[in-house]
């Protein structure tokens, strides 16, 4: 396993898939089911990093994907901002507010900890739903295309290689995190909080950090969701969204970054290929998340690995 | 007496919903001291530990680290002063390896700017080796070298008593707190260890350790103290606290 540990493995696997993917597509759809699933496995690494690594859970995030995407909604045509300077305006909003609200929050554990989490996701929700003047209410709002050197931004190719850039770009930050003392730091806390503070680990400001570090991701996944879609709804902010986020970060596998990308292809692009169920779709998506994670419970992808590099120990696995 | 001790402490007392787990317990380490705590189960020692190491907040006394008054101050800003210590119960970070467990140690002496973490520059990565070799040379000193990149959970009882010491000395301490040490170690492994605590006292680091294997206190100890129910009950060398008449009668029983 000490190979995986280098900085370079998960951004590489991922760029290389990416390659692949492109070239086996053989339709516009496909690489723009794609692009969500790049869109949603950045949100998802970046969420990984405080639910994997640090053990902290959420069940707010999609908030932070709503400030996001509604920044770059929002304010290009109320103040004439660049979509793309927005974008930065939007992820800087979501940062600061992780700052300001992580500390208190982070302070409870579990389940005390995951509903004050939901709760902040539900207030950014009911926000953008209410706020109709500003945010075209339940029924959302059309985004500005994004132009780039005086060119429209178009096409499914185009947004291909813009999302997979970020993904690798946001998969190589967090390898490097995760080889990092503050890394480390992170997961040290998550494995026991009274020895690394001994240890002389801050772990309220660590905790803190992953949770800021957390909600950039998802703000820039919601950057560039709303850019893709050129539309948005607060349903992006929602309980749901929240959930289907945590949902590919344990199903793909806790602290892999491979894995939360697999998390969210299967979560984003499973629905469909599952289509050929017709009205069983959901329940077949259901069934395929019980099975995963009963036959795979580490996640899918570091299950995968502990099958592959140690064939032996399977039966020792205790978590 | 012109330096001030390593550590001292005057007069501290909790309660645990009105009952006095410690009270009104003093002591005081000189630099490079041995200080054995010795005592019945629930004597408070496990909770002075944890007094010491600011996990709980005394209702009454002070607590000085080389003369400063650190009373109720955070366990992480008591280790960058130079305080570190291990658990009777262990806490290791059973995810991780033994060397990253005793690179977490290593913590205080690493850049603490997620910053300067965002992309895998070989300054940084060069880093990582170091703090990795350092680590190894801890691992040695506890004798765990060969099981380096070893699971922490896969590692039996013994071998995790000796990583937290490992992980408490990568922090480079002044003080170092080991809570029952010897537990769990076979003789030869508490003889080692016994020669790894006098040499570090013999550097400089000032040692207060609660242990139950009395010959290991006896032959290692510069100072003994006693606690019974929360108090000092005896307090001096060795053999002194060995003979004491109310020592014998309330935990080394009369043929000790």
């Amino acid at each position: 396993m000490r190979a995986l540990r280098s900085p370079f493995l998960a951004p590489l696997v991922l760029a290389l898939a990416a390659v692949a993917v492109y070239a086996l597509a053989d339709s516009n759809f496909v690489l723009r089911v794609a692009s969500l699933v790049f869109i949603f496995g950045l949100a998802a690494i970046g969420l990984n990093i405080l639910v994997g690594d640090a053990g902290q859970v959420s069940l707010g995030h999609a908030g932070f994907l709503g400030i996001g995407a509604y920044a770059v909604a929002v304010l290009p045509p109320q103040t004439g901002l660049h979509p793309l300077l927005a974008g930065i305006v939007g992820v800087g909003v979501a940062g600061v507010l992780a700052l300001a609200v992580g500390r208190p929050v982070l302070r409870l554990k579990g389940h005390a900890l995951a509903v004050a989490t939901l709760g902040l996701g539900i207030l950014i929700f009911m926000a953008l739903t209410n706020e109709a003047w500003l945010t075209g209410g339940p029924d959302g709002m059309r985004v500005e295309r994004l132009t780039l050197f005086g060119e429209r931004i178009r096409g499914a190719t185009n947004w291909y290689v813009i999302t997979a850039v970020a993904l690798v770009i946001g998969a190589l930050i967090a390898a490097s995190l995760k080889a990092s003392p503050t890394g480390r730091a992170l997961r040290a806390l998550h494995d026991s909080e009274i020895a690394a503070l001994t240890a002389g680990v801050d772990v309220a400001r660590y905790k803190t950090i992953a949770f800021v570090i957390s909600a950039v991701y998802a703000a820039s996944a919601g950057v560039l969701l709303a850019l893709f879609e050129g539309f948005v709804t607060p349903d992006v902010a929602g309980f749901l969204t929240s959930i289907e986020l945590v949902t590919m970060v344990v199903l793909g596998g806790m602290g892999s970054i491979v894995g939360a990308v697999v998390g969210a292809a299967i979560i984003t692009a499973l629905p469909q290929v599952l289509t050929v169920f017709q009205e069983y779709e959901h329940m077949m998506l259901g069934l395929v998340m019980m099975a995963a994670m009963i036959g795979l419970r580490r996640g899918i992808v570091p299950s995968l690995l502990l099958l592959l590099t140690l064939p032996g120990r399977r039966g020792r696995d205790k978590r | 007496m012109s330096a001030p001790d390593a550590l001292s402490v005057d007069n501290v007392s909790i309660s645990f919903g009105g009952v006095k787990a410690v009270d009104h317990v003093s002591l005081s380490a000189e630099q490079g001291a041995v200080t054995a705590i010795i005592g019945p189960n629930g004597a408070g020692k496990t909770t002075l530990f944890n007094i010491l190491s600011g996990l709980y907040q005394p209702t009454a006394g002070t607590v000085r680290l080389f003369g400063e008054d650190v009373t109720g101050m955070r366990p992480d800003r008591l280790a960058a002063l130079g305080l570190s210590r291990t658990f009777q119960n262990l806490q290791v970070f059973f995810q991780m390896s033994a060397a990253e467990n005793v690179m977490v140690g290593n913590h205080l002496r690493e850049s603490h700017n997620p910053w300067r973490h965002l992309l895998p520059l070989p300054s940084m990565i060069a880093r990582e080796r170091a703090a990795k070799a350092a680590a190894l040379t801890e691992l040695k000193h506890v004798g765990l070298a060969d099981v380096a990149d070893e699971a922490a959970d896969s590692l039996p009882y013994g071998s995790l008593k000796r990583l937290e010491i490992a992980r408490a000395l990568a922090a480079g301490p002044r003080v170092l707190l080991l809570d029952e040490p010897a537990a769990g170690c076979n003789r030869v492994e508490t003889e080692s260890l016994s020669e790894l605590i006098r040499r570090l006292a013999q550097e400089g680091l000032t040692v207060v350790l609660v242990e139950h294997d009395m010959a290991m206190v006896m032959s290692l100890s510069d100072r003994v103290l006693v606690l019974d129910r929360g108090s000092v009950i005896a307090d001096g060398p060795p053999k002194a606290v060995r003979d004491d008449p109310a020592v014998r009668a309330a935990y080394l029983g009369a043929d000790a």
